[in-house]
């Protein structure tokens, strides 16, 4: 705290008392070291979904994907003909319904920026634990 | 966590075959009816045990305002997703609209009240210790009682939010204005809407958007001005996604300070010189007088013509060169009225050779953007949000883009609409609507006119003179305000604004942390604003409350309090009228209103405020039976509906019709006016609002003449920009896996995990300039502050030369110890997107 204080010269603005601050250590006025960037999950193992409706998080590195007006990378492999070959898990029928709820034949343009729902992970321990319990935990307490 | 993540260390080492085979014993002995237990069957099929409670929400993060269904089971939410019955998202949701279900058991949460204490007493450097309510609020009102005795009402303070419940709000805003006769509360929305509404004011004269979302399918171009709305309006990017991509016609516009995710839809993606939004709106406005497509007939109608004054200033403390500069800083709202002829004139000077330069915007490129505009056939849809309204001259970018559809007569109409997105769930609902702003009251009404508040106190039942004429503190001078020592007592809810305000060093911490003050904290999580605090009051959130929000269209929507929250937490509601019953009249207001007004005498502000034989008229048993409601049973009476119906006696017949409150209980929302149970979605017209009468075909009803204004106003500098030693622009913002500063969604794993921390993005040709790479440790630093980041030079961000992007929801970097709080002078919003840092690599 003292060398914090020294260094910035901001002494008489320094929070007193132990912090209680859980997503961040050190005093308010005291700037530490940025963690390093952490690694992006590529292990390609499903994760167990918090509840049915939940998106699936990506479990593989899309770094240099390409979803724009002239492509959508994704479904390359997770479109309902790719995963023949793919053997990726086919984007759910709920991608092919419209706003009305009526199935389209092909993936709904409504759906079609996948990182809005799906996004990766990297490879780092939550700051804070979460205490979320699992339907099926419940029914079975 | 309970949930379990996947065991990593297995799962490589055992194939498919083998898994199915280890569970072929368990699968086999359930084949064969031999008993097992319940649970380890492999799937319960028992409706007792698998039935959910579903019941509707709205989404507790952003302005968009999307209706989620809740699933709860053993008094715990369990579940969330997109309700398919609601018009804004019809059973979508954002990333972090999913993960609502993990927001509220982040295993830190505030249970009980902290005071910071030394030896057995409140001491301001002392540690936070765990107190009861009653120890809370008997510190809290001595220190609030002590200022008020010793300065007068405006020593004590509040800064609320655009995520406060809309009774939350009223009930503020009443204990404040009229209880303690302070307008010293201002909402965090000050940092985010101010400008838009300042916008709204000023060209019609009534806030919020005439259009609504339906305008999203009936567009024919949306152009974005300063909105990354791919991430920070997921849902509604959904809807504009599905019409560019559905009707091949349709054309996207994006303009931004740095390339982002919509430039992934864009037909024309421009990156201008930051600022230089204010001479690229006067061009279109000149492109369209020039090539002759003023709609003559609705501009002789319907609009007339001002010239705002000019070099107003930064909205920086008094004594700081630019103001003393500033000729107008004093009259920065002023403005004279002028011919059409001379508004022309006016704008001709913005070419498109002169603003293509200004800009770096290529010619071609802009006049395919004001051919949007220009053309007649083209129904157009303007969207903004923080690029706009984060802006020394927000309220000019807002009239600005008004001139243009005005001009044009493209609005009211399907498609044809100036939208202002909101950010925050209520930033509309409450902070507008309910009037939580220092200069505000209910329905548009300003304490600084005598018939506002004769009409307030009308309502209210309060003696004349109760609300004082002077406008409070806004955000950044209740700020400015704790640090002179001039603010002393001050109550934070629902917003982290040790981690939102500007220049947070220079500042904020100084204020807070000012021996001279007593800060209180309400929030569900230790934030760093509670870390500053001197008492803490741990708080219900989102659905652990009954609880409306109104939305950027104009919806209000309501829910039920569907669990209960932990430990002792209770609600800002609970909180704020529980607090007002530790006042007299006596301790509050002046001798001279009591002698004038001696009905008043010895009554708690309790039984002033709120048990007034309003807000307490509807019993227990109108409240329904299937939902909890903890205040409900606190106080007595159903006082959610009490503060609601109250309060839309302020609306009903002034143009802001609220429909009775149990029919939001039971609709997906609806959009204000409300009239004969109708919503409004086009207002200003004809045939669609019933406010506009016969004959009219347009009329600008928030003005006395009927007639939107068109505003003359120029291009003016930033209130900083980079020079030789800082010699980059920073621009912060917000990532789609995070609402604002972090404190929910960075306590949800899957959240966290996909955007962990802050980061610098930058060119790659900056960081080459600097000897930096990806991942080099570096120092942000501005005449300000400093924090330390990592560089990024790839993702979702592409800034050009000269500018970086920073994220501020990371509170391990605290990137408002950097920014200038430089503000627009006439909306006094801060300019969160623009000042000078440079870069130094941590060797």
């Amino acid at each position: 705290m003292l060398v914090a204080l020294l260094c910035v010269g901001l002494g008489s603005i320094a929070v007193a008392g132990e912090p209680i601050t859980t997503l961040r250590a050190g005093a308010l006025e005291s700037n530490s070291p940025a963690p390093a960037m952490a690694k992006p999950i590529n292990s390609d193992i499903r994760e167990i979904r918090n509840f049915p409706e939940q998106p699936p998080t990506i479990p593989h590195n899309i770094r240099g994907y390409q979803i724009d007006l002239n492509t959508n990378k994704c479904l390359s492999c997770h479109s309902r003909k790719a995963v023949g070959q793919s053997q990726a898990p086919m984007v759910s029928v709920t991608h092919f319904m419209d706003r009305d709820g009526q199935v389209l034949s092909a993936v709904t343009p409504r759906r079609y920026f996948c990182t809005q729902c799906h996004v990766p992970q990297h490879d780092i321990k939550p700051l804070v634990e979460n205490e979320f319990i699992d339907a099926d935990d419940l029914t079975n307490k | 966590m309970t949930k379990k993540t996947s065991d990593k260390s297995l799962l490589p080492t055992i194939s498919r075959r083998d898994y199915i085979k280890a569970n072929a014993i368990a699968a086999a002995a359930a084949a064969a009816g031999i008993a097992v237990p319940a649970s380890a069957a492999n799937l319960v099929t028992d409706k007792s045990k698998t039935q959910l409670t579903w019941s509707k929400a709205a989404c507790r993060f952003c302005g968009t305002g999307c209706s989620v269904m809740v699933g709860t089971k053993q008094g715990r939410v369990v579940a969330t997703h997109g309700d398919v019955k609601s018009e804004v998202n019809r059973g979508l949701n954002c990333v972090k609209g999913y993960f609502l279900s993990k927001i509220m058991y982040g295993k830190d949460r505030l249970k009980t009240p902290l005071l910071r204490m030394s030896n057995g007493k409140y001491d301001k450097n002392g540690d936070f210790t765990p107190v009861s309510w009653t120890q809370a609020f008997d510190i809290m009102a001595e220190k609030w009682k002590a200022a008020i005795k010793e300065k007068g009402p405006e020593s004590v303070g509040m800064f609320g939010s655009g995520q406060w419940t809309v009774w939350e709000g009223y009930a503020a805003v009443k204990l404040m204005k009229a209880g303690f006769r302070s307008n010293n509360i201002d909402p965090n929305a000050r940092h985010c809407m101010a400008s838009a509404v300042g916008g709204f004011m000023r060209t019609f004269g009534i806030d919020e958007p005439m259009g609504c979302y339906d305008d999203l399918e009936a567009a024919d171009a949306f152009v974005l001005w300063g909105s990354n709305m791919a991430e920070m309006h997921p849902i509604l990017w959904t809807r504009i996604t599905d019409r560019r991509l559905s009707a091949p016609h349709v054309k996207v516009a994006v303009l931004s300070t740095f390339e982002h995710r919509c430039f992934d839809l864009a037909d024309n993606g421009m990156v201008f010189t930051p600022q230089t939004d204010l001479a690229i709106l006067n061009f279109i406005a000149n492109y369209i007088i020039q090539n002759g497509h003023v709609n003559e007939d609705f501009v002789a109608k319907h609009t007339n013509f001002r010239r705002g004054n000019t070099d107003i200033g930064y909205g920086l403390r008094d004594e700081h060169p630019l103001q003393q500069k500033a000729k107008n800083a004093d009259k920065a709202g002023g403005s004279q009225p002028m011919s059409f002829e001379d508004y022309a004139k006016f704008v001709s000077d913005y070419d498109v050779e002169s603003v293509s330069k200004l800009s770096g915007v290529p010619e071609k490129q802009l006049i395919e953007l004001a051919k949007l505009y220009a053309d007649p056939k083209i129904k157009v849809m303007s969207l903004w949000t923080m690029g706009f309204n984060q802006h020394t001259r927000g309220v000019w970018a807002n009239n600005l883009v008004y001139n243009i559809h005005l001009l044009t007569g493209k609005i009211s109409e399907p498609g044809n609409s100036p939208f202002s997105l909101t950010g925050q769930p209520s930033a509309c609902g409450t902070a507008r609507e309910v009037g939580t702003f220092s200069h505000r009251l209910p329905a548009d009404m300003v304490v600084t006119d005598p018939k506002h508040r004769a009409f307030a106190e009308d309502v209210w039942k309060l003696p004349e003179g109760t609300i004082p004429a002077k406008p409070g503190l806004h955000a950044v001078e209740q700020n400015r305000a704790l640090k002179d020592g001039k603010l002393n007592a001050y109550w934070v809810q629902v917003n982290n604004n040790m981690q939102a305000a500007a220049n947070m060093m220079e500042e904020t911490l100084p204020g807070y942390r000012n021996p001279d003050n007593f800060i209180v904290v309400s929030d569900a999580y230790p934030t760093v604003t509670a870390q500053a605090a001197d008492l803490i009051l741990p708080t219900a959130m989102w659905v652990e409350k009954e609880g409306a929000y109104g939305n950027a269209e104009r919806r209000t929507q309501f829910w039920h309090q569907l669990v209960d929250a932990p430990g002792e937490a209770k609600s800002d509601l609970w909180q704020l009228v529980e607090f007002s019953k530790r006042f007299t009249t006596e301790d509050v207001w002046s001798a001279d209103v009591l002698e004038k007004n001696p009905a008043y005498k010895g009554k708690t502000l309790y039984e002033v405020l709120f048990k007034n034989g309003q807000v307490d008229k509807f019993p227990l048993s109108e409240a329904s039976d299937q939902y909890a409601n903890h205040e409900n049973e606190a106080f007595g009476f159903y006082i959610q509906k009490g503060l609601f119906e109250e309060y839309a006696t302020f609306g009903r017949g002034h143009g802001h019709d609220l429909a009775p409150f149990e029919v939001y209980h039971k609709e997906r929302g609806l959009r204000w006016p409300v009239v004969d149970g109708k919503e409004t979605r086009w207002r200003f017209k004809e045939g669609q609002d019933p406010y506009v009468e016969k004959g009219k075909d347009f009329q600008f009803y928030g003005k006395k003449d009927n007639r939107a204004v068109i505003f003359a106003l120029p291009f003016e500098p930033a209130a900083e920009s980079p020079d030789e030693e800082y010699d980059l622009w920073l621009s912060t913002g917000r990532v789609i896996e995070h609402w604002h500063s972090g404190s929910m969604t960075q306590r949800v794993p899957e959240l966290y995990r996909a955007f962990p921390n802050a980061v610098a993005f930058m060119h790659p040709d900056d960081a080459a300039a600097r000897g930096l790479k990806r991942g080099s440790e570096i120092r942000v630093i501005s005449r300000r502050g400093e924090i330390r980041t990592r560089v990024e030079t790839r993702g979702r961000n592409k800034p050009p030369k000269g500018l970086i992007f920073v994220p501020w929801f990371d509170a391990s970097q605290l990137i408002n110890k950097v920014t200038l709080d430089a503000t627009d002078p006439i909306s006094q919003q801060t300019d969160y997107k623009k000042c000078a840092v440079k870069i130094i690599e941590v060797v």
